[in-house]
């Protein structure tokens, strides 16, 4: 019953896009807005796939990714040593609770300031900030996978004379292993955001942010601006598909909504 | 309300669950329908409630066919956690039938209240249902139903979810409805002794696929029942025999 | 007919319904020890950057004196702010309001639709989930462009940003509606507007408000990005950048310093509007 369902959703959706690109095609033909202000869409999709063999293009979105992925990997391999710790032992974690209430809603983008006169204007900066920004809800997840874990699988270890360590790699670590990988996902957003926030304000120098940035500012500019911005969302849409893809083998058995109460991008 | 089936079937896509029914539900009449689990019981109540239009045959209440819910129809569901809606009051989940009739609010409430009071839930009215135990939830289930004076009151297996104490009071209370309201209902469950004791009469469905009408009887008791005392009735038990042995043996 | 659930499930079901999470239980205990703590971290980073004299990391103290020096130390009739407070972060406030009003109705508006009809929501979702994957600030460009720089291309960018996870929540919310439930309002004859004043939106309101907090974020985001572009004329993100390029770290962290409490606050708000709203420890099952 599962594949003639997941087909029937197929034609709709595709219908849809279909739709939307129209319509954005109507709207830039149509000389609501002057021609140079906003292209039809075709004539942007057609730049996007253009600029697919740009080399240097592509070099720069591969500095925006490696940037990307550097800032993720440290930032997850400090949330999930912290997190795990944190969960641990919960006296530390309602005592750093305030603190970490008052650093969560600060914008990350915030910090572009501080940091780029801490670090300049560099790639350090750059992955100082997608780091910061990516530690939150990895390390949130890892706290709350921690806290999910069923203290009966915990006890019957113990009962058979496990250590804690030994606990914490046996059941704890496998049990929270989908959340974090929740986690890990909704970062990887968040570090694409930073990724390209930093590099829309950085105004030179490699990436996708600085091609948005300094289209911007070219006259009939606006194509570039936007085929870059369709770049920007394809990215993103496969970093999640992959994630996601990734989540489903890697962890069949959990249910789809993993994301701590507050603030994940579920 | 008469209550009319006439070679009704139902499918869900190439599945056939329910064939050939044929049944007159004269009006007033307890109706009950047992069946093994999965015999399409809930299918039929749907069926005739308007929810899932027959796929053969027709149902016809008063002489019109059923197309969509038909007017003065109530429906008790078993899982009453999830029929009740937990954000209103449980005064105001009852009185919410009430706004098709256009009265005033204040109306509305008062009568909700009277019902309540009705089914034994006096001065439950300001709670929410998720305060309250199972069998009160079912009682707010029933009023709900009740506070529209429907001629036809559809039940599936109300009582299900409930502990035994819990579904003896549930059972009389609907005879107790039954006999000054005197709609006609149509009451499925799978508990044999429990369609003996409520109903008029019984109805046995097949098993799955395909069900369709194996044994239809009139109960021969006393109108006025109790629980102990019905119960040890010679007739009561040669009714449960032949019941059960038709569900077992089907 | 009723499933039981399984503790699993259940739990992990209930993980997004729980919605706003209770800091840890607030014992009277625990509160004091967070206190405790936050004033042990103030006092230790105090007494580090005395000691250590780096004008990088100036003491908290000196840092929150520049933040009244700066804001709060105005005449009483103006509730003590001063022309920088109203010309900078009001205005921003404001916009940032606007935008995520628009968002908020848009998005509840939209999703609403989206979700009733399972036809549309198919149609829909992928497009959904396109504009939903672009890093908001990429877009701010776009408006730049359209809009020139003022408070159309900043609220335009919030409300544009901010849009995107409401409407999907809403949309998947209603979506997820109990077919039992929806089955009771047909029994009831509800005719559309109330089966969607009784029964939808408040059915899908813990993921509305899911949404809305979301939204919350990053309304805060792309109003403090949208004024970092070179080309604002005020605002807080405005003021970061001016300080910046004066290399006035003590501004720099008095404006941080503002924009945490002003989160906090303003998702406090939000907390106690979904509390006020979904009441507590009702199952939403």
């Amino acid at each position: 019953m599962k594949r003639p369902g997941r087909h029937r959703e197929l034609w709709p959706g595709l219908l849809g896009v279909l739709l939307a690109f129209g319509v954005c095609e109507a709207v830039g033909r149509a000389g609501l807005v002057r021609r140079s202000y906003l292209p039809p869409a075709s004539e942007v999709l057609a730049r996007a796939v253009e600029l697919a063999g740009d080399g240097a293009f592509l070099d720069g979105v591969g500095a925006t990714l490696k940037a990307w992925a550097l800032g993720l990997g440290l930032a997850v391999a400090i949330a999930v040593p912290l997190g795990l710790l944190l969960g641990s032992v919960p006296v530390v974690d309602s005592a750093v609770r305030m603190i970490v209430e008052f650093l969560r809603p600060l914008p990350s983008v915030a910090l572009i300031p501080l940091v780029s006169l801490l670090l300049g204007t560099g790639t350090e900066t750059k992955v100082a900030l997608i780091t910061y920004a990516s530690v939150w809800p990895v390390l949130f997840n890892t706290i709350y996978g921690l806290g999910e874990t069923d203290p009966l699988a915990k006890d019957t270890l113990r009962a058979f004379g496990f250590g804690r360590l030994s606990v914490l790699l046996r059941v704890e670590l496998p049990g929270t292993a989908p959340f974090i990988a929740a986690g890990i996902r909704i970062s990887a957003a968040i570090a694409l955001i930073l990724a390209v926030a930093t590099e829309l304000l950085a105004g030179f120098g490699e990436g996708l942010g600085i091609f948005i940035a300094q289209a911007g500012l070219a006259t009939d500019g606006t194509r570039d601006v936007l085929a870059g911005v369709v770049w920007a969302g394809a990215l993103g849409l496969v970093i999640n598909g992959v994630l996601v893809w990734g989540e489903r083998r890697l962890f069949p058995w959990t249910p789809e909504r993993r994301t701590a109460g507050r603030g994940g991008r579920s | 309300m008469t209550l009319r089936l006439d070679s009704l079937g139902q499918r869900y896509g190439d599945q056939r669950v329910l064939h050939d029914i044929t049944l007159t539900v004269p009006d007033g009449q307890l109706l009950c329908v047992v069946g093994p689990s999965g015999c399409g019981k809930s299918t039929l109540l749907r069926t005739i409630a308007g929810l899932h239009p027959a796929r053969e045959g027709t149902v016809t209440v008063d002489g019109t066919p059923v197309t969509g819910v038909p007017d003065r129809l109530a429906v008790v569901f078993q899982d009453y956690g999830r029929s009740l809606f937990p954000w209103l009051t449980v005064r105001d989940n009852v009185a919410l039938p009430l706004r098709r009739r256009g009265l005033p609010r204040a109306e509305r409430r008062a009568e909700a209240e009277r019902i309540l009071e009705r089914v034994g839930l006096d001065g439950a009215g300001r709670r929410h249902p998720w305060q309250l135990s199972g069998g009160m939830q079912q009682r707010v289930a029933i009023a709900r139903a009740l506070v529209c004076r429907p001629s036809l009151l559809l039940m599936d297996e109300p009582f299900g979810s409930l502990d035994a104490q819990t579904r003896e009071d549930l059972e009389d209370l609907l005879l107790e409805v039954h006999r000054t309201d005197g709609a006609t209902i149509v009451f499925v469950t799978h508990d044999i002794d429990e369609s003996v004791y409520v109903g008029d009469r019984v109805v046995v469905l097949s098993p799955a696929p395909a069900s369709h009408v194996v044994l239809d009887l009139p109960v021969e008791l006393p109108g006025k029942r109790d629980q102990i005392g019905t119960r040890g009735l010679p007739e009561f038990v040669a009714l449960r025999a032949e019941v059960g042995r038709v569900v077992r043996g089907s | 007919m009723t499933q039981a659930p399984t503790p699993a499930t259940r739990r992990a079901g209930n993980a997004s319904r729980r919605g706003p999470v209770n800091p840890a239980g607030s014992t009277p205990r625990q509160v004091l020890l967070r206190l405790l703590v936050l004033l042990l971290a103030l006092a230790l980073w105090q007494a580090a950057a005395q000691a250590h004299g780096s004008v990088y990391f100036p003491p908290p103290g000196r840092i929150a004196r520049r933040a009244h020096e700066l804001w709060f130390s105005g005449p009483v009739r103006r509730a003590f702010l001063t022309d920088a407070a109203v010309a900078d972060v009001l205005p921003s406030l404001g916009r940032m309001a606007a935008g995520f009003g628009i968002a908020a109705v848009a998005g509840i508006g939209a999703g609403v639709a989206v979700g009733r009809s399972r036809w549309a929501y198919a149609l829909c979702n992928p497009v959904l989930q396109f504009a939903r994957a672009v890093p908001p600030p990429a877009l701010v460009p776009v408006f730049v462009v359209v809009l020139d720089f003022g408070a159309p291309m900043q609220i335009a960018s919030i409300a544009f940003s901010a849009v995107w996870p409401v409407l999907v929540n809403t949309a998947e919310g209603v979506r997820g509606t109990d077919p039992l439930r929806l089955d009771v309002a047909a029994v009831l004859r509800l005719n559309p507007l109330e089966r969607l004043r009784f029964l939808l939106l408040p059915s899908a309101l813990p993921r509305i408000f899911a949404g809305l907090r979301l939204s919350l974020s990053l309304s805060l985001i792309l109003m403090v990005f949208s004024e970092l572009l070179p080309g604002t004329a005020n605002g807080v993100g405005y003021t970061l950048t001016d300080a910046q390029s004066r290399s006035d770290l003590l501004t720099v962290w008095a404006v941080l310093l503002l924009l945490g409490v002003l989160g906090y606050l303003l998702n406090t708000a939000l907390l106690a509007v979904e509390r006020r709203l979904i009441g507590r420890g009702r199952s939403t099952a």
